[in-house]
């Protein structure tokens, strides 16, 4: 599993990354979404996996922290994909902003001089 | 106790003066100088009252803690030294503030004059009286920035421009060098307190470190006290105000330099690096500035000169250090002081009332200002060191000291030499001052018909003078005491008392004065004529100018240089810098996790599912595809994003995360609907760019495809060796303990982010919001590109009816469904703190729940049923959760402290009713506000330009029929 999930980290990153350095605007948006796939998972991973314990607890008494996934990636996680929905809106207004305002959908606003 | 108060009313009063003339009327000249010279004169009487205990040798001190973790405190201190300084500044300050109540004219804005002028005054007097060497430093810097003000008081000249700007440069620069100093200083003692510096001189001169804390130190006093070769910016500052130079360049800022050099000569001094250094500027810049100042013809000029070469004498006597070169420092301090204030005021007078400052058009004045003229003369006479004045006495003990034996070097050897030659120049140019200034015929063609200044703005010079005349014929009764309390309170109380007297017979210093004064005079009577015709400044040294130097240098440095770097180093493109960014963050991670990153010793290994592996299989697929694809097939490129969405959602339910599982899965929705309605406004890219098939283009695409590749297996390498090892116990431990005793909840999750860490959450969603409102902002001024209004042929072959028609049974779904969404968002809100659910994943579902309604019809029939107002969502989300945390301060609780406790309601059973619950609504009001402020703003896109159409062809329709 651990082999899986670090190869899928990879073969995500390898594509964001990839895209975020393309000319077009929109490449560049769909890489970062893909970076940040790749990036939450990463964190997540940091918690290590565990399978069939979620961090949900009986009610009261003392509890076996081993027992339980580590919550704290897991909420850092959850901000991360709220906030890189938010930062994903924000470059897809500037796209829009900059093609209307420039005519090109190029990431300079002008076409590569050739 | 009284005392430590009146130090810090002392210290207050300039300020408070500054901030009580910052608030008259621009026009109130009388008012502002009043208030300002009457808290001037109430620090005077503070100074009386605190000579007794400073006369008894004591050191007074006050502490404010100011931030006491870094060692910083607001200390002031006072000895005698600093008492004879302070009260120097105070008294000055008063005369000059009378001075440029008729200086100033009526059209000049008097309030930043005179809290320019106070706020100066508190800058210097806070300079003195620190006893923290930082807090030293931050005074000397305000002193700095006031001077600029001050200087640059008449702004719309360019002169005037151009010498604040260069003062501050060089000023600046130099404190600069002070603050590194001061750091380095205080790290060798171990403690900023002045007193513990003042005590640590062997410590200091023994350290490896000394000569560059020598360095900086003599950098920022020699800049400060416009020591050559950093004179220049004192001629150009001569554009200020007169007051300002009478005040600036005669007991303030200039003497700050030779304040510090003395005040730390026990530290830093009695060394030969520092006799070198400071007695060899001292000297070089005595002998050369009164050189220059013979040949200047401005009136300014050569006083401006004057002064560099006695801040030379007396940075040249505190090189040498002896015990009667520090009281002969001291003693010149306030001589210099004196008797250039007042030669500035008159300098000020003459240029005021003739209206010309060139010493080649003045003259005969004697007969039309008989009074300013005999003051002028006295105070000239002081410069040039004439028996029974006061310039003479600290002179004579400059001459004691120079041509007494201290270490035998060339230099000291020299100095008698060098100190008569630089009295010639100083008797020549105090002759000249008077010779053209006031005696041969009339002036010819001056702008203004001279005569006598107002009485009272004559006032000043004649106390000044006054001074001069007593100072000199009575030494030892008037500041002979005060000079033997300051010299004591710098070299150690066991100083022996000096008397300081007129005469003392006939030696070797009344020689040297009597030779300086003739040759001085036989000096100008020979080259009088030839200097007046001559250009400004003395042969051969008048080309090179170290003003002109400087501003190449400037330019230089802050246009050309950063032109040549921008051209050749940077790049406006993104493309390049981001691929710098990526390499930069490569690099690092190897050259962090060289040799660190290892196996674990025994890797933990979960037992591979093959679903899992092919769930992977057909997420890395989608994600290369959706690379792959981006460019010329963007819908697909979008669906392949969200099928690796939809994979990652996935692992997280298979991992343990049902929490990130549904956010993930809404989000996902969300985003898929943002780039869709975003496809819209790119433009059409059907056939292929031909250059995208040339060799550079592949060589690009090859290049970023390794750097890809590299950074995606080194990321994996790192998340693979992380995951193998064993997790040790964490904070994590303490949030699955307590989140049910502390929390209230069983969702751990749930519970970090509104309770454990609901700062943090807070400042998301702040951040969220700030976000949905620069959307909002962005799209307001929005202008589509051209061809996006166009309707394709295809889509304008459709009837509107056909359109309407085309969804017709899944908008009915799709309506039917707006309720169902809403009552899961309030299962999913309500459930957040026990089980998966939460304010986030609720607001994403009421945002989609009205998605569902824009996508069902069109925006038009959807405003006229669903008012939605997402700004007030924020605005009432941020509100709640900012309540939130504000309550808990009623029961005496720090922000953001949540109370659990479940409630039973009748028929739903047991609910938690945590505060944090609340707060939770606050997240969720402003996750739906925000998520569907964008949206919206987005999706009305359509609704404007489909506007713009209609008006574009109605204009059309007008054009045909006309």
């Amino acid at each position: 599993m651990e082999m899986v999930l670090s190869a899928a980290i990879g073969v995500l990153a390898a594509s964001g990354i990839w895209l975020l350095m393309r000319p077009r605007t929109f490449q560049v948006i769909v890489g970062l979404c893909l970076l940040s796939y790749a990036v939450n998972l990463f964190i997540f991973s940091m918690g290590r996996i565990t399978m069939g314990a979620p961090p949900i607890m009986p009610k009261g008494g003392f509890i076996n922290p081993a027992a339980y996934a580590d919550p704290l990636p897991q909420a850092l996680v959850l901000t991360a994909i709220v906030i890189s929905f938010a930062t994903t809106a924000l470059f897809l207004v500037v796209l829009i902003a900059s093609r209307g305002l420039t005519g090109t959908d190029h990431v300079d606003g002008q076409e590569r001089e050739p | 106790m009284i005392e430590e108060n009146l130090l810090l009313i002392l210290v207050g009063l300039p300020f408070a003066a500054a901030i009580a003339a910052s608030t008259v009327r621009a026009s109130a000249h009388g008012a502002a100088a009043w208030v300002s010279g009457l808290l001037l004169a109430a620090g005077l009487a503070i100074l009386a009252l605190l000579h007794a205990p400073i006369g008894d040798g004591q050191v007074l001190r006050s502490t404010l803690r100011w931030v006491p973790s870094l060692g910083l405190n607001l200390t002031f201190r006072m000895d005698g030294f600093v008492w004879m300084f302070v009260t120097l500044v105070f008294a000055i300050g008063i005369l000059v503030l009378v001075y440029a109540r008729y200086y100033l004219s009526k059209a000049d804005p008097v309030p930043r004059f005179y809290a320019f002028l106070m706020a100066f005054t508190g800058a210097m007097v806070g300079m003195l009286m620190s006893g923290n060497i930082l807090m030293l430093v931050v005074f000397w810097e305000l002193t700095s920035i006031l001077s600029f003000l001050l200087i640059g008081y008449w702004h719309q000249g360019q002169a005037a421009r151009d010498g604040a700007r260069m003062a501050l440069i060089v000023t600046g620069l130099g404190g600069m060098c002070l603050l590194v100093a001061m750091l380095i200083l205080g790290q060798i003692v171990g403690s900023y307190d002045l007193d513990r510096v003042l005590a640590a001189g062997d410590v200091v001169r023994a350290d490896p470190l000394y000569p560059l804390v020598l360095g900086l130190f003599l950098l920022g006093c020699f800049t400060k006290s416009a020591q050559m070769p950093f004179h220049f910016w004192l001629p150009g500052a001569m554009a200020a105000p007169t007051p300002v130079s009478a005040f600036l360049h005669s007991a303030t800022m200039v003497k700050a330099g030779v304040f510090l050099l003395v005040r730390f000569f026990p530290v830093l001094g009695e060394t030969e690096l520092w006799f070198f250094a400071v007695t060899g500027t001292g000297m070089l810049t005595l002998v050369l500035a009164s050189i220059i100042a013979l040949f200047r013809h401005d009136l300014k000029g050569l006083l401006a000169y004057s002064t560099i070469s006695h801040l030379g004498l007396i940075t040249a006597l505190a090189g040498i250090g002896s015990n009667g070169a520090i009281l002969a420092a001291m003693f010149h301090i306030v001589n210099h002081a004196v008797f250039k204030a007042s030669l500035f005021m008159a300098a000020g007078i003459i240029d005021h009332e003739t209206g010309t400052r060139d010493m080649r058009r003045l003259s005969g004045l004697i007969r039309f200002m008989p009074v300013t003229g005999a003051l002028a003369i006295v105070a000239s006479a002081a410069m040039a060191g004439v028996p029974l004045l006061n310039g003479f006495i600290s002179k004579e003990m400059f001459f004691a000291e120079a041509a007494d034996w201290h270490n035998g070097t060339w230099l000291d050897n020299s100095l008698p030499y060098l100190a008569t030659l630089a009295g010639v120049f100083a008797v020549a140019y105090s002759l000249r001052f008077i010779a053209t200034v006031f005696f041969g015929p009339d002036a010819a063609d001056l702008p203004k018909v001279p005569h006598e200044p107002p009485s009272l703005m004559r006032r000043p010079v004649e106390l000044l003078v006054l001074v001069c005349l007593i100072v000199g014929i009575l030494p030892g009764l008037t500041l002979g005491p005060t000079l033997n309390l300051a010299a004591q309170s710098v070299l150690g109380p066991d100083l022996p008392y000096k008397d300081i007297a007129v005469w003392h017979g006939f030696n070797l210093p009344l020689v040297m004065s009597l030779v300086a004064l003739g040759v001085g005079v036989a000096l100008y009577a020979l080259l009088g004529g030839r200097i007046a015709a001559g250009p400004e400044g003395p042969p051969l040294l008048h080309r090179i100018r170290a003003q002109r130097v400087f501003e190449r240098i400037l330019l230089a440095l802050t246009w050309k240089l950063p032109r040549v770097v921008h051209r050749t180093l940077g790049t406006e493109r993104l493309q390049p810098q981001l691929r710098l960014i990526v390499l930069l963050t490569i690099a690092a991670g190897f050259a962090t996790l060289w040799g660190v990153l290892r196996q674990a010793p025994a890797p933990l290994a979960t037992d591979l599912n093959p679903a899992f592996a092919l769930m992977w299989a057909v997420g890395g697929i989608c994600a290369v595809g959706a690379a792959w694809l981006a460019k010329y097939h963007r819908f697909a490129s979008v669906v392949l994003l969200g099928g690796a969405g939809l994979v990652t959602c996935l692992t997280f339910a298979w991992a343990s995360a049902p929490d990130l599982a549904v956010t993930q899965l809404l989000v996902e929705i969300v985003t898929t609907v943002l780039l869709l309605l975003g496809l819209r406004w790119l433009p059409k890219r059907r056939e292929e760019i031909a250059e995208d098939k040339l060799l550079p283009a592949r060589i690009r695409r090859a290049r970023d495809f390794v750097i890809a590749v590299v950074a995606g297996t080194g990321l994996a390498g790192i998340a693979y060796v992380m995951m193998t090892w064993p997790l040790i116990p964490n904070v994590g431990d303490w949030f699955l303990r307590n989140a049910y005793n502390e929390g209230g909840g069983t969702n751990v999750v749930n519970v970090i982010l509104v309770d454990f860490r609901a700062f943090d959450t807070f400042g998301e969603i702040t951040v969220l919001a700030i976000v949905g409102i620069t959307v909002f902002a962005l799209l307001r001024r929005f202008r589509p590109a051209p061809e996006s209004i166009v309707l394709d042929d295809e889509q304008a072959g459709l009837e509107d009816r056909t359109l309407a028609d085309a969804l017709l049974v899944p908008s009915v779904i799709m309506r039917w469904m707006f309720p169902v969404m809403i009552v899961l968002a309030a299962y999913l809100f309500f459930r957040g703190h026990d089980l998966p659910g939460g304010g986030f994943a609720a607001g994403v579902t009421v945002s989609v729940a009205f998605l569902l309604q824009y996508l069902a019809h069109d925006v038009r029939w959807v405003e006229a049923r669903l008012t939605v107002l997402p700004i007030r969502w924020m605005g009432i989300g941020l509100l709640i959760a900012g309540a939130t945390g504000v309550g808990a301060f009623l029961f005496g609780y720090p922000f953001l402290t949540m109370h659990a406790q479940y409630v039973n309601i009748p028929l739903i059973g047991q609910v938690p009713a945590a505060t944090a619950l609340i707060f939770d609504a606050g997240v969720f009001s402003l996750v739906v506000g925000a998520t569907v402020l964008m949206l919206i703003a987005i999706a009305h896109q359509s609704l404007r330009t489909t506007r713009m159409r209609e008006r574009d062809s109605a204009e059309t329709a007008e054009k045909e029929t006309a």
